[in-house]
Order: structure tokens, then C-alpha cells, then sequence
């Protein structure tokens, strides 16, 4: 597990753009974290790196966004999901076909999810901006890029 | 192509809706079957059990919408269904439903975008209103400002660029362990606390016509956090008061900018007593009309659909059959 710390969203903002220089196609990664720990905007670092115009905003009503960068992706909230079975309208077999997916409150959906993944934990701090961030690599899929990531977020690891 | 009696059927999110409406004012009968008491122990609308219970719901919803209006089957001249945004599963039944009845009674089907519905709203209330309007329109999955020039002739102004506004209320009050639906329990909870108590973020305050709500929420939290005891009533008031606050402000500023006839709320947020309160007060100080519909109309219902069908059949025709749910539908802009 790697473990870092931002005091600023902009921060949190930049270390998703590290990340996101890694993605791939048929990437998962698993945002969990509080209300307010800062998941649609670690998205729209993200999305922003891969080179998304279009505003990102809260999947919650809408369950799922798509956008187009340059790779697609898929934004999902799980927010509202609390049995297993209601994850079917989610349809996460074909999305997961194309793009890097990230599901915000990820960990709801855990049991039904592929093994390989990307989980990021987002713990909010003692000060009113700052976040502890867990990235833990579940099953082979990023076990490859470990080490590149490990380079990416150097700046802001504590552990 | 007009037709004067049009059936409406509303199926985005979490309510079951049919409605007649004569000549896109008169409403002949709304029905409309909430299923909050289906969705209030998820604290949240759940997608499978909103397309379950549509399935179930629509058809009686729509035999009770036509008896309470008391017209035959055979005198329904348009079939409306709202085809987007909202729960794609949810939108299908509908979309289905209407299309099915049109062909059975061979009479036009017309897809409706749920955000102009929303618009049309206020239409049903006072079918003179004046243009230029300025339309705040605000739900749990939308906050937009929105110029209407004319009949089916939009400008959106701006957005949210995170939360809807709606949906910073149902968070706060699930966090808050206040109950579902949020907006309505924070809406009483603050006429028991000071809105001065907290001074919450009122971010993009003074920063163009977008709006965010994500920070007010996490302010919230973190509020919480620190002081546990704090007054459930004061937090609810001086969080509700902030974003008021924003909303307010910048559909006043956008009135003046565009020299509205009007300021109209929309969307569920606007059956909100701060909101209404806040927004005749702006209107009477600044000598233009407030429009605020009733809280059945603010709220998902299918009269809503009827009314934005009646423009859009004299406009764009009937809508091919071929035409399905569209999850991400925007608002059509038009010069």
C-alpha cells in the first residue's frame, strides 16, 4: 500500500493527475472515502489529466457520466446502491469493456467487482483540507505499473 | 400540428406520473404516485427498485390520471413521455408505455426533455407569463440559471460545476442522520436554528453564473466533525442559508443582466420556504414579477410533460418512435 498526504484539494487534484498518467484502458479504480473527502474531485483531476473539457460533476443522480479524453471514461456513484443486486442498472460489464473506470463509494460494490483494480482511499485529516490517501492494488492489474506509480506520487508519500 | 388533449407521462427518477392537459395550460388531472415511502429507508433513490416499481405503478397511475379527468381513451390526441435525463431504466418504462398507447390509439408520441418539462412548469400556473424569464431551476440532480427569450428558446447561463444543489441537501441531512428526503427535513429543522449561527462558504459567490455546492457540504462535515454537539438547527438553518444565499443572488444578478420580466423557480428545491421567501423579497425590492409554482408542480409530476409537449408538437412534430431514453439529455439551445 502506498500511503500519501495532501493539505489542498489542488493537491489532491495534481496526485489524481500522476495517477492518471498510468491509466489504461480497462482500468478500475475503486474511490472510497466520507462525504466531502474530496472523490468527484480527485475524478476531475483525473479526467482533466487524460485531457477532458467537458465538466465532471457528481454522478450521484445520474449513476454513471462517460467521458471523452484521450481515453474514455467512466465516472459511476454507488452513493445511492446499497444492495448487490441493484448493481445490474449499472450495466458495469459493458462499461468496463472501454476506458478506465472510477466508481465513487466503490467499496459497496466491492464484492461484485473484477479482481484487478486500483482502490483509493481518501481519509480526511485534521486540518479542514487535509487528506490521507491509501492506494492499494487488488489482484495482477497494476502489480506491472507498481513501481511507476510508486515514481508518480513520490511528492506526496508519507509511507 | 397541435393537439389539444395531451396525456403526460413522467417516469425519470423516483415518482410514477400521468396527467391530461388541455391545450398546454389546462390541467385536467395529475396524478401522481410518489414512492418516497418505497425509497426512504435507502436514504436515496435506488435505480433497480425506481424501475421496478414504475413498471407497476405506470398503468394504473395513467387509468386514474384519465378517469380523474374525465375524457375517453379516444379523445387523448398526443401521448408525452419524458425521455431524458434520469434513471435510464426508470425512462424506459415510460418511454415504452407512451410509445405503446400511440400506436394503439394511432395518435402522435412526443418525447419531452425533463429539464424543459421543469420550465413548463410554471406555464400550467400563469400561461401569460412575460419573457425574457429568468428560470432558477433546481432538483436533486440539477442547479441551472436559465434565460427563456420565448416559447422553446433557451439560454443557460450557467451550472453547477460539482453538487446540485438538491443533492448538498440529501447528502448533509443522510450525514446528519437527519432522514429522506433531505430538503424537506432541513427545510423544518432550520425554522427551529439561527442561520447566523455558522457561517458556512458561499462559494462562487461573485464569480460568473456557475454554482458549487461540494464545498458547503464538506464545510458541513467537517463543522460536524469538530463540534458533535453542535445544534442540529443551527447547522441546518446557516447551512441552508448559504446556499440560498448563492442561488438567490446570482438569479437576481442574472435578472437585472438580461432586464427580465420575471425571476421563475424550478426543479424540487424551489418548494424550499427559504427559497421562496428569499425570492419574493429580491423581486418586490428590484419591481419585477416572482413567479414561484405550487409545491405540486415544483416536484416531478407529468402535468409538467403535457404542457412542454403541447409547444414542442406545434414546433417539431411528432417524435419517430425509434427515439429512446437518453440518460445525459441536455437542454436544447436554440439561438
Amino acid at each position: 500500500m502506498l500511503v500519501c498526504a495532501t493539505h489542498h484539494v489542488d493537491h489532491t487534484c495534481a496526485l489524481a493527475a500522476a495517477v492518471a498518467g498510468l491509466a489504461q484502458d480497462g482500468d478500475l479504480i475503486l474511490l472510497v472515502g466520507d462525504l466531502g473527502a474530496g472523490k468527484t474531485h480527485f475524478t476531475q483531476g483525473f479526467a482533466r489529466a487524460l485531457g477532458v473539457t467537458d465538466r465532471v460533476t457528481s454522478p450521484t443522480f445520474t449513476l454513471a457520466n462517460r467521458y471523452v479524453g484521450d481515453i474514455i471514461i467512466n465516472h459511476l456513484d454507488a452513493y445511492r446502491v446499497e444492495q448487490l443486486s441493484e448493481a445490474e442498472d449499472l450495466a458495469l460489464p459493458e462499461l468496463l469493456e472501454d476506458g478506465v473506470t472510477l466508481i465513487e463509494w466503490g467499496d459497496n460494490l466491492a464484492p461484485v467487482l473484477p479482481m484487478g483494480r486500483l482502490e483509493i482511499r481518501i481519509v480526511l485529516g485534521q486540518g479542514d483540507d487535509d487528506r490521507r490517501l491509501e492506494l492499494t492494488g487488488v489482484g495482477p492489474a497494476w502489480a506491472a505499473r507498481w513501481a511507476d506509480l510508486e515514481t508518480a506520487v513520490a511528492d506526496w508519500r508519507v509511507a | 400540428m397541435t393537439a389539444d388533449l395531451i396525456l403526460g407521462i413522467e417516469t425519470s427518477c423516483d415518482e410514477t406520473a400521468a396527467a391530461i392537459v388541455a391545450r398546454g395550460s389546462d390541467v385536467m388531472s395529475s396524478v401522481v404516485s410518489s414512492q418516497i415511502e418505497l425509497h426512504r429507508r435507502y436514504g436515496g433513490v435506488v435505480p433497480e427498485v425506481a424501475s421496478r416499481a414504475h413498471v407497476e405503478l405506470l398503468m394504473p397511475v395513467v387509468a386514474q390520471a384519465i378517469v380523474e379527468a374525465g375524457v375517453e381513451d379516444r379523445e387523448i390526441e398526443a401521448v408525452a413521455a419524458t425521455h431524458g435525463p434520469g434513471l435510464v431504466g426508470a425512462l424506459l418504462v415510460g418511454v415504452s408505455a407512451a410509445k405503446a398507447m400511440s400506436m394503439v390509439w394511432d395518435v402522435p408520441f412526443v418525447a419531452i426533455n425533463h429539464l424543459e418539462a421543469h420550465l413548463y412548469a410554471a406555464f400550467l400556473e400563469e400561461p401569460d407569463l412575460e419573457m425574457p424569464l429568468v428560470i432558477l431551476l433546481v432538483s436533486g440532480g440539477h442547479t441551472m440559471l436559465i434565460v427563456m427569450e420565448g416559447h422553446l428558446r433557451y439560454r443557460v447561463l450557467g451550472g453547477t460545476v460539482d453538487d446540485a444543489a438538491g443533492e448538498a441537501f440529501d447528502k448533509v441531512a443522510r450525514y446528519m442522520n437527519l432522514g429522506y428526503p433531505g430538503g424537506p427535513v432541513i427545510d423544518e429543522l432550520a425554522t427551529q436554528g439561527d442561520p447566523a449561527a455558522i457561517r458556512f462558504p458561499r462559494a462562487m459567490a461573485n464569480e460568473g453564473w456557475d454554482f458549487s455546492f461540494s464545498g458547503v457540504k464538506t464545510a458541513v462535515v467537517n463543522h460536524v466533525r469538530k463540534h458533535p454537539d453542535a445544534d442540529v438547527g443551527d447547522v441546518a438553518a446557516s447551512f441552508q442559508e448559504a446556499v440560498i444565499d448563492v442561488l438567490v443572488d446570482k438569479a437576481r444578478d442574472a435578472a437585472r443582466e438580461v432586464g427580465a420580466k420575471g425571476l421563475c423557480l424550478a426543479g424540487g428545491v424551489a418548494a424550499n420556504s427559504r427559497l421562496r421567501e428569499k425570492t419574493l423579497d429580491v423581486c418586490a425590492a428590484d419591481g419585477y414579477r416572482a413567479f414561484l409554482p405550487s409545491r405540486a408542480m415544483c416536484t416531478d409530476n407529468a402535468a409538467m410533460v403535457a404542457a412542454a409537449a403541447w409547444w414542442r408538437l406545434q414546433v417539431d412534430g411528432p417524435s419517430p418512435l425509434d427515439i429512446g431514453a437518453d440518460p445525459s439529455l441536455r437542454l436544447p439551445i436554440v439561438g
